[in-house]
């Protein structure tokens, strides 16, 4: 009985330990996939001097990071100010603990099942770290007792509260389709069909509101570089800001993670093993993400909120109708 | 209606914008990769500045002062002196390359065509100090622009030779023959 709980926990750990250095290899080279194609979408190579095609680049910016001195500034309200970033780097980095990322192997006789916890309440989970990352850019903001940080902290507020809200409405149908809160149970639902298919306003609605929720460009008022400086991040320097800067790209990868698995039907695919199918659907999301960085100019303020409350906010109510008296009316 | 159709339009543009983008990412870079491939410059753009020789092999330079006058940052400098012949050359002769914005106007007031400005811009290093040239380090071996010039062939120092013996110079005019 003992025995058998350690070997439990023993592999909980590897896998953890796997997941973790997956993710953040992972989101170490999107900064380089991004800048990379960044590059070619403005007709220039990308990083391409560290290593061949620049491949140690992430390595090279990691080392830079470290090495550099960490400043804090004379004013700041020093606890706070350490501890924003922290803040936005663990809550990205929790948020992947419910995600499922493959249907499961059975290795020596135990059968794993490739998702760190499959949380009853995994949906509301990630809503509610979401909400709580936005303390990390707001008390960030606040903390620096900078402008141009205040200016950014209290955008990335406003604009975060404001986009929970439609990115909330938008994923109520695929729960009441899915009839659960679990991510594992929401994309065995989609094994015949992804949502997408059967919930496109849904999809678009999620789609705009979290890269809201995420702060990326056509979206990305709280960093706005040309008003701000840096936004909420101005005042932070080497890791710590390389901490903001992770926990930006970690965010990436669960959004297109959470794509995956609420609308194109996660791990479920044909031919192809369950894992590549889920790995290719992400990679294809945060393609999308790069190249809207890559085409669209920052909206203005007052369309963020009026796009957010008077357009997302009543689609997204009347779709919730809509869908519920469908799912009412064929059961 | 309205609604509708601007939607539609909105959503139009930000369609081609995707598209436009799309297109892009398959063409190829316009980046020139400068150490690997080094654009051919044109033989008159403007970089570090050379002292040139004349075809005798000693220095053009006479050292008048007018490049060190006329330069905007002032970063010529020299110390004119004077040869038992007559012929100056400057005892020392400095430009600070730190300070050098290339702007080619020593080379135009140089009477002598010693100083010019070559396409060699390569000169970036980690000690500033080593910016500021020295005359050993400014002067070549060759005529630059122009490898026939020779000043004091024509002016500078005492006349060797008759009137008339000098290059591009006439016989002179017998006044008496010259009479109506």
């Amino acid at each position: 009985m003992l025995l058998e709980w350690i070997l439990g926990f023993v592999f909980l750990i590897v896998k953890l330990t796997i997941v973790l250095i997956i993710l953040l290899t992972v989101a170490a080279y999107l900064v380089w996939v991004e800048r990379k194609l960044l590059g070619r979408i403005q007709a220039r190579y990308g990083p391409n001097r560290a290593g061949e095609f620049g491949l140690l680049q992430p390595l090279a910016d990691l080392v830079k990071l470290i090495t550099k001195e960490d400043t804090v500034p004379q004013e700041a309200n020093k606890g706070i100010f350490l501890l924003a970033p922290g803040v936005v780097g663990l809550m990205a980095l929790l948020i992947f603990a419910v995600v499922p990322f493959g249907s499961g192997v059975t290795l020596w006789g135990r059968s794993i099942p490739l998702v760190i916890t499959d949380l009853n309440v995994g949906l509301l989970f990630i809503l509610a770290l979401s909400s709580i990352s936005v303390y990390g850019i707001a008390l960030g903001g606040w903390a620096s007792n900078s402008k141009y940080s205040l200016l950014g902290g209290i955008r990335g507020a406003a604009q975060m509260i404001s986009y929970e809200v439609p990115m909330g409405l938008s994923l109520v149908p695929v729960v009441m389709l899915a009839r659960s809160f679990s991510l594992v149970e929401i994309t065995n639902a989609q094994s015949a069909r992804p949502f997408i298919f059967v919930q496109p306003v849904s999809f678009i609605l999620f789609l705009i509101a979290a890269l809201a929720e995420i702060k990326r460009i056509p979206f990305d008022l709280p960093e706005a570089e040309n008003e701000l400086g840096a936004g909420y991040h101005t005042e932070y320097s080497g890791m710590r800001f390389g901490l903001f800067f992770l926990g930006e790209y970690i965010t990436m990868i669960i959004l297109g993670s959470l794509i995956a698995v609420f609308f194109l039907g996660g791990w479920h695919g044909p031919l192809l093993p369950p894992i590549i199918w889920f790995l290719l659907k992400v990679g294809i999301i945060v393609f999308t993400l790069i190249w809207f960085r890559a085409t669209f100019p920052r909206i203005r303020y007052d369309q963020l909120m009026n796009t957010g409350w008077k357009v997302l906010i009543p689609i997204a109510l009347l779709n919730i109708v809509v869908t519920g008296a469908l799912v009412l009316g064929t059961s | 209606m309205g609604t509708i159709k601007n939607l539609a339009e909105g959503i139009t543009a930000l369609l081609k914008g995707l598209a436009t983008t799309l297109k892009i990412l398959s063409r190829k870079p316009v980046t020139e990769q400068y150490p690997e491939y080094r654009r051919p410059l044109p033989a008159r753009s403007r970089a570090v500045i050379v002292l040139t020789r004349d075809p005798d092999g000693e220095e053009r330079c006479v050292a008048c002062y007018l490049c060190s006058a006329v330069c905007p940052v002032s970063c010529i400098s020299m110390q004119s002196a004077e040869r038992e012949d007559g012929r100056r050359y400057p005892r020392w002769f400095r430009i600070n390359f730190a300070r050098c914005i290339y702007c080619g106007l020593c080379e135009e007031a140089c009477p002598t065509l010693a100083i010019q400005l070559t396409p060699n811009f390569e000169t970036s290093g980690r000690d500033i100090l080593k910016l500021v040239y020295e005359k050993e380090d400014l002067l070549v071996n060759h005529g630059g622009k122009n490898n026939e010039y020779n000043f004091y062939k024509r002016a500078g120092v005492a006349m060797v030779g008759d009137k008339g013996t000098q290059i591009n110079e006439d016989k002179p005019v017998d006044l008496k023959s010259n009479l109506p």
